[in-house]
C-alpha cells in the first residue's frame, strides 16, 4: 500500500499506509489523523479537507476540477499547492506523498 | 422511522401534502412530514397558500446534489432568492447568498478574512469574556427566559464587534435581523411590507454613516471596512449593501441565538446526555456539531431551476422553485445513524446540513462553533443544571427554526 505523510500544522508528522483507490482524504479520516475534517463525507462540498501539496509531489496529483477550484478559492489560506485531499485518489504513483494541513479547516 | 398511520402526515394524499406551512413548525409538528416524504415521495411537488408552488428535496443525498449543481440550480435574488418566500417584486434585496458565480465569489471573498484563523484565535478571549459576564448576571431559583438573557444577548453582543458596531446601539442589531426575517402580516411588528422597507432604510442610514467613517480610514478587520475597500464591493449600490448587510446580521444571529437555545433544550431533554458531557467536557467536539444538526436553524435554503432537469427521477422544469429541506436531511436515516435520537457523543457529528454545502457553505460555521464551544465550557463549569420550566414558544416560519422563550431555571 502507498505510504502517505500527513503533516500537522504544528509540525507532527503522522506516516501512515493507504490502500489503493482510497482517497487521500480518507486515509487521514480512517487513521484519525488530527486536523482534517471532512465534513461532506468527501463530496467535494466543505472544503474541510484542505492541504498542501509537497511541491516536489504536484506533478503526480493531478489538476484540481472547477467545482475544487472554486470550494478552494473561498479558504483564506489557500496557497497555489492547496488541494482538497477527498479529490485525490491513492494510486501506486503516489507511494511517498506528502500533505501538510492548513493552521484551521473552515 | 416512527409510523404512525392514523396521523395525517401519513395518511394525507402526497399530492395535497405541503410540509411548508409556518404553522407546522411553531407547533414543532412538521417532523412526520418529511418523514412520510422521505419514505414516499423525496422529491415532491406541492402547492402553498403562502409561498406558491414549490418542489421539496428531503433526502440527505438528494440535496447534496442540489447544492453542487449552482449552473442548475440558482440562488439569484432576481429569479426570488434564497427562501421560499419570494421577496415582493421590485423589492428584491441583493446580497451574496443570493448570487450566483462569478459576482457571488467575489463579494464573498471580500469578508471571508473575517473568519481566518487568526481572526478567529483574536476573538477568542473576548468571547469568553462576554460569555462569563452574562453567565454570572444570570438569576438563581427564578424562572428567565433563556432566548432574551443569553441567545439574543451574547449573539449581538458579538455581531457588534464583527462590525465594530457602537455596542451601546447593539439592539438595533437584532431588531434588523428579526424585522427581515418575520413574515409581515402575521403579528409581529412588521406589519406590511412598506414597515419593513421603512426599517430597512433606518438600518442603511445607520450603516452608511459607519461606511463613510471607515471608507476614509486605513483598512481595519471589520465586516464594514472590508466591504467599504474590498475591489468587489466598494462599488455597490445602497440597495446591494442593504442587502449585504441584512445577510451579515441575519447570518450571524438568528442561526447562532437558535443553536444556543436549542442546547439548551435539547440536553434538559435528554439528562442522561447532560451527564456525559458534565463527566466529560472533551465531548464539546461532538456535542457542538450534534446541538448544530439537531436544532437545523435554517429549516431550508431555497433555489430556483434555469434548465429543464431531472431529480430523483422527477422532472423539474425551468423557473421551478426548489426547497432543499435542509431540516429532513439532517434526519435522513439512510445518511445518518438513528437520527432522531441526539448523541452528544455521535460518531462522525460533524456530518450535517445545517450549514449548507458547496459554494454558498456558511461563511461563519466556525465563529458559531466557536461561541457555542466556549459557552458551553463555561456552562459547565458553572451550573449542575439549566431546567427548562416550561413550554418552548418556537418562531412561526418555515425557514428560520428556532424560538422566541426558552423558560428556565438555574437551581440556586
Ligand atoms: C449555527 C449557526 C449558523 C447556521 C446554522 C448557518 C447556516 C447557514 C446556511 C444554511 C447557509 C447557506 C448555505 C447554502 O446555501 O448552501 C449560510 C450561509 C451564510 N452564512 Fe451562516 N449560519 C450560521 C452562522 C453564521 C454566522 C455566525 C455568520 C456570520 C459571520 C454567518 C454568515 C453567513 C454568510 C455570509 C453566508 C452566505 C455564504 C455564501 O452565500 O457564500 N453564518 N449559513
Ligand atoms: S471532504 Fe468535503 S470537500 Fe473534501
Amino acid at each position: 500500500m502507498p505510504l502517505i505523510t500527513y503533516i500537522e500544522h504544528n509540525g507532527r508528522e503522522h506516516k501512515v499506509e493507504v490502500p489503493l483507490g482510497h482517497s487521500v482524504m480518507q486515509g487521514a479520516v480512517d487513521n484519525a489523523i488530527p486536523g482534517i475534517d471532512a465534513d461532506c463525507g468527501g463530496e467535494c462540498a466543505c472544503a474541510t479537507c484542505h492541504v498542501f501539496v509537497d511541491p516536489a509531489w504536484l506533478g503526480r496529483t493531478g489538476t484540481p476540477d472547477a467545482q475544487e477550484k472554486s470550494m478552494v478559492s473561498f479558504a483564506s489560506t489557500a496557497q497555489a499547492n492547496s488541494r482538497l485531499a477527498c479529490q485525490i485518489q491513492v494510486t501506486a504513483a503516489l507511494d511517498g506523498l506528502v500533505v501538510r494541513m492548513p493552521e484551521a479547516q473552515h | 422511522m416512527h409510523v404512525a398511520t392514523d396521523h395525517p402526515a401519513w395518511t394525507t394524499p402526497l399530492a395535497a401534502l405541503d410540509p411548508s406551512h409556518p404553522g407546522l413548525f411553531q407547533a414543532d409538528e412538521m417532523w412526520p412530514y418529511f418523514a412520510r416524504l422521505r419514505r414516499d415521495a423525496p422529491v415532491h411537488f406541492a402547492e402553498s397558500p403562502f409561498f406558491g408552488p414549490y418542489w421539496s428535496v428531503t433526502t440527505w443525498k438528494d440535496i447534496v446534489q442540489v447544492e453542487l449543481n449552482p449552473q442548475a440550480f440558482s440562488s439569484d435574488s432576481g429569479f426570488g432568492g434564497i427562501s421560499i418566500r419570494d421577496r415582493p417584486k421590485g423589492l428584491e434585496l441583493p446580497m451574496f447568498i443570493a448570487m450566483d458565480p462569478p459576482k457571488h465569489d467575489e463579494q464573498r471573498k471580500v469578508v471571508q478574512p473575517i473568519v481566518a484563523p487568526g481572526n478567529l484565535a483574536r476573538l477568542q478571549d473576548l468571547i469568553r469574556a462576554r460569555v462569563c459576564h452574562i453567565l454570572d448576571g444570570l438569576p438563581r431559583g427564578e424562572t428567565f427566559n433563556w432566548v432574551e438573557h443569553v441567545s439574543i444577548e451574547l449573539t449581538v453582543q458579538m455581531l457588534a464587534t464583527l462590525f465594530d458596531f457602537p455596542f451601546e446601539d447593539r439592539r438595533k442589531l437584532s431588531y434588523w435581523s428579526d424585522s427581515a426575517t418575520m413574515i409581515a402580516g402575521a403579528g409581529g411588528h412588521v406589519d406590511s411590507e412598506a414597515t419593513r422597507e421603512a426599517i430597512f432604510a433606518e438600518c442603511l442610514a445607520y450603516f452608511t454613516a459607519l461606511w463613510n467613517q471607515r471608507v476614509n480610514a486605513p483598512p481595519r478587520p471589520d465586516l464594514i471596512s472590508m466591504l467599504a475597500h474590498g475591489e468587489a464591493t466598494r462599488g455597490m449600490t445602497p440597495r446591494e449593501f442593504l442587502g449585504n448587510l441584512i445577510l451579515l446580521i441575519v447570518g450571524g444571529n438568528d442561526t447562532t441565538r437558535n443553536s444556543i437555545s436549542g442546547g439548551v433544550l435539547f440536553l434538559h431533554e435528554n439528562p442522561g446526555e447532560f451527564a456525559k458531557l458534565q463527566a466529560n467536557p472533551a465531548l464539546l467536539d461532538s456535542a457542538v456539531p450534534e446541538i448544530i444538526r439537531y436544532q437545523t436553524p435554517l429549516a431550508h435554503m431555497r433555489r430556483t431551476a434555469l434548465v429543464d432537469t431531472e431529480l430523483h427521477g422527477q422532472r423539474i422544469r425551468a423557473g421551478d422553485k426548489v426547497v432543499m429541506w435542509y431540516i429532513s436531511g439532517n434526519r435522513d436515516e439512510t445518511a445518518i445513524e438513528a437520527p432522531d435520537r441526539f448523541l452528544v457523543d455521535r460518531k462522525r457529528a460533524r456530518q450535517h446540513l445545517s450549514f449548507g454545502f458547496g459554494i454558498h457553505r456558511c461563511v461563519g460555521n466556525r465563529l458559531a462553533e466557536l461561541q457555542l464551544r466556549i459557552l458551553w465550557e463555561e456552562i459547565l463549569r458553572r451550573f449542575p443544571r439549566i431546567e427548562v420550566v416550561g413550554e418552548p414558544k418556537r418562531v412561526f416560519s418555515s425557514f428560520v427554526h428556532g424560538y422566541t422563550d426558552l423558560p428556565v431555571r438555574i437551581p440556586a
